[in-house]
């Protein structure tokens, strides 16, 4: 790199906040041309829609009062104006040091080919928000995710427990940025609980029930240890 | 719960012939009643290892008779924390993670994840770059796709498919070899480029495996499409209708066989995908025939993309030159001091990249692939979540093997085109 690129080592000095006046140089500048859904969003909702941010060049976010997502969500899918069909991801985002956790939905329509990113954000003390899985069936598993791994309750979601982790995990919600890479137990302790772990513990109660006909059960012998493992 | 068990009376022994060998004649009707099996349902543990799971998928199935009542799909068996380490690792040493997670298909991650974060920095590729991704994503929609139509032949009771679909990729990974030093582990992507440009003569290695693709792909279809054992397997077997699949959130394949013609490099184009000529195969009954008939399609779609993309293949850099993301030239270092400091702090620090957020969705073989990155300035990612496609293809399996036999669940299973690797991340 030589003398004539006079952004070359100034521009990596500089850091962040230059690459960032180069990114949005094309959109700073210019006014930004209003997402309709949010206009429409404004005029429909009012107050409940918080703000709106223009990111990576030219993607909207919209910030919506955490209390009303499901109904805000709702009409967007069954609006034929935005008609917001397709759920495409249900994730949250933690930026540590005490700010609000945010829960981020991305929305595609595909008859108007439009995409839209809507955000809640939760205060750390208040970790709860309206299911959407009632609206999407495809909420079911994306919020099972953000629970599993940010602690986030999802009110009214028909089956919240945990997914990629075991049910029985106990060291807290890995992607909390208070979650250490680790983990919080020490290496023996993780490995001890992996070793101690028991039958019943790979089933959830609704599939312990499955093939015990109410019936049959008496004729179990009592002393039967496997019983368990065959149910 | 009661153990029963099931007497099975033998009506013969074979008697010995003239010859001293045994004389099979017809079998006798067995003259015993039929046991009593109760109507209780029973609990099946398919998995975590079990061949037709395709990795360690644990399905938990209720079942009457034969008849599957409910399945309960439990994952996180291959969890890593992939989005965890990621928040640890810089910008480029994020690549490595991504084609962990699809290694079937590790180019189309590798790219997916740079063209977000490139999003987010305001870097536009190099003319040449775009291509030569366009290139290795196509040839990774083909490698993923082969394997399903191997791994499926194989669970619909056929192995000649199997062979025919893996020497093929055989090829594929030769070309990933020589292109990146690795068979399946590529990380071939950097942010702002690649990590080498194509190598002499790969083009043509290329092209030629494109032009001799098809003859497999016909003895595929002769062998699978018109056999009635497939037919029969396969056909109304998992149907889901096109609102339930949109709403369920199926994409890519999965979703274009319900008939919903969504395919992001047409309906969000990237990287030019507006100017290739290539259709967008879609199937009408939405089961799993339909799922298998449109990737196979899907295949020679791809191989017109490639074979568009080769011919236009321009010269030039494949890397840009922004002084935030591209090391200076090994001779500039050498020769300059500021060269080699830039060098040094690009390779200590990592490269920032500004305050913001982007989401990028591209088509990645088993549906649309996004990839959102969230930055604080810093040069790690704040947050880096991968929105899975065979995530949530796969969580619509308990509604699809729903009054369906055992069997068809395994054949439903494998309609879905899971891999495990980027389910449980």
């Amino acid at each position: 790199m030589s003398d004539e690129s006079p952004s070359g080592l100034d521009a990596v000095e500089a850091g962040p906040a230059a690459s960032a006046g180069e990114a949005g140089a094309g959109t700073a500048g210019a006014p930004v041309p209003e997402h309709p859904s949010v206009r429409a969003l404004r005029g429909r909702f009012g107050d409940a829609i918080r703000r709106q941010e223009l990111v990576a060049r030219n993607q909207v976010v919209v910030f919506v009062d955490p209390r009303r997502v499901r109904e805000i969500l709702g009409w967007l899918k069954e609006e034929p104006e935005q008609s917001y069909a397709f759920l495409s991801d249900v994730t949250a985002v933690d930026y540590g040091g005490g700010r609000p956790l945010q829960v981020v939905y991305q929305l595609w329509s595909l008859v108007h080919r439009r995409n839209l990113r809507v955000k809640a954000e939760l205060p750390l003390d208040d970790l709860r928000v309206d299911s959407v899985a009632p609206l999407w069936k495809t909420a079911n598993w994306l919020e099972r995710e953000v629970y599993d791994l940010f602690g986030i309750t999802f009110e009214g979601h028909p089956d919240l427990r945990r997914i990629l982790m075991p049910e029985n995990y106990a060291e807290g919600h890995p992607l909390r940025k208070d979650f250490p890479l680790r983990g919080r137990f020490s290496r023996a302790e993780q490995t001890r609980r992996a070793l101690s772990q028991e039958v019943a513990d790979f089933y959830i109660p609704e599939e312990m029930e499955i093939g015990r006909d109410p019936q049959l059960v008496p004729e179990t012998p009592p002393s039967d240890d496997s019983a368990g493992e065959s149910a | 719960m009661t153990r029963k068990t099931v007497e099975y009376a033998v009506g013969r022994t074979p008697e010995l012939g003239v010859d001293g060998r045994p004389a099979y004649g017809p079998m006798a009707p067995v003259d015993i009643a039929e046991p009593e099996l109760g109507s209780e349902h029973m609990l099946i543990n398919i998995g975590p290892q079990h061949p037709a799971t395709h990795g360690v998928l644990r399905l938990v199935c209720e079942l009457d008779g034969e008849t599957v009542i409910k399945v309960i799909p439990h994952i996180g068996y291959l969890h890593s924390g992939f989005e965890k380490q990621g928040e640890y690792r810089g910008w480029n040493q994020v690549v490595p993670l991504t084609d962990r997670m699809d290694y079937l298909a590790p180019l189309i991650y590798n790219c997916a994840f740079v063209m977000s974060v490139e999003e987010l920095m305001g870097i536009d590729v190099t003319e040449r770059c775009k291509v030569v991704r366009v290139i290795l994503m196509e040839l990774d929609r083909i490698f993923g796709h082969l394997l399903f139509a191997g791994t499926w032949s194989i669970d619909v009771g056929a192995f000649t498919p199997f062979l025919y679909t893996f020497q093929e990729r055989e090829k594929i990974y030769s070309l990933h070899e020589s292109l990146t030093g690795a068979r399946i582990t590529t990380s071939a992507t950097r942010v702002g480029g690649m990590m080498a440009d194509l190598p002499e003569g790969w083009a043509e290695a290329c092209r030629k495996f494109v032009n001799e693709l098809p003859r497999t792909l016909d003895q595929v279809d002769h062998l699978l499409a018109t056999n009635a054992i497939h037919l029969g397997r396969t056909q109304d077997v998992g149907v889901i209708s096109a609102e339930d699949a949109i709403n369920y959130g199926f994409t890519g394949p999965n979703l274009r066989a319900a008939g919903v013609p969504y395919d992001v490099r047409k309906d969000r184009p990237y990287y030019d995908y507006e100017t290739y000529d290539f259709d967008v195969p879609v199937g009408e009954h939405g089961d799993c025939y339909d799922r298998f008939l449109v990737r196979l399609e899907e295949m020679r779609q791809s191989i017109r993309i490639i074979n568009q993309a080769l011919d236009r293949l321009p010269g030039g850099p494949i890397n840009v030159e922004d002084p935030r993301v591209s090391l200076p030239s090994k001779t500039d270092c050498m020769n300059d001091m500021e060269s080699m400091i830039h060098h040094f702090k690009i390779i200590t620090e990592g490269i920032p990249a500004p305050v913001g957020e982007s989401w990028f969705s591209v088509e990645a073989s088993k549906g649309e692939l996004g990839m959102y990155v969230v930055s604080d300035g810093g040069t790690k990612p704040v947050r880096w979540r991968v929105r899975p496609p065979s995530f949530v293809n796969l969580s619509v399996i308990s509604k699809l093997a729903e009054g369906h036999l055992v069997s068809d669940l395994i054949m439903i299973n494998a309609s879905l085109d899971i891999v495990l690797g980027e389910i449980d991340r």
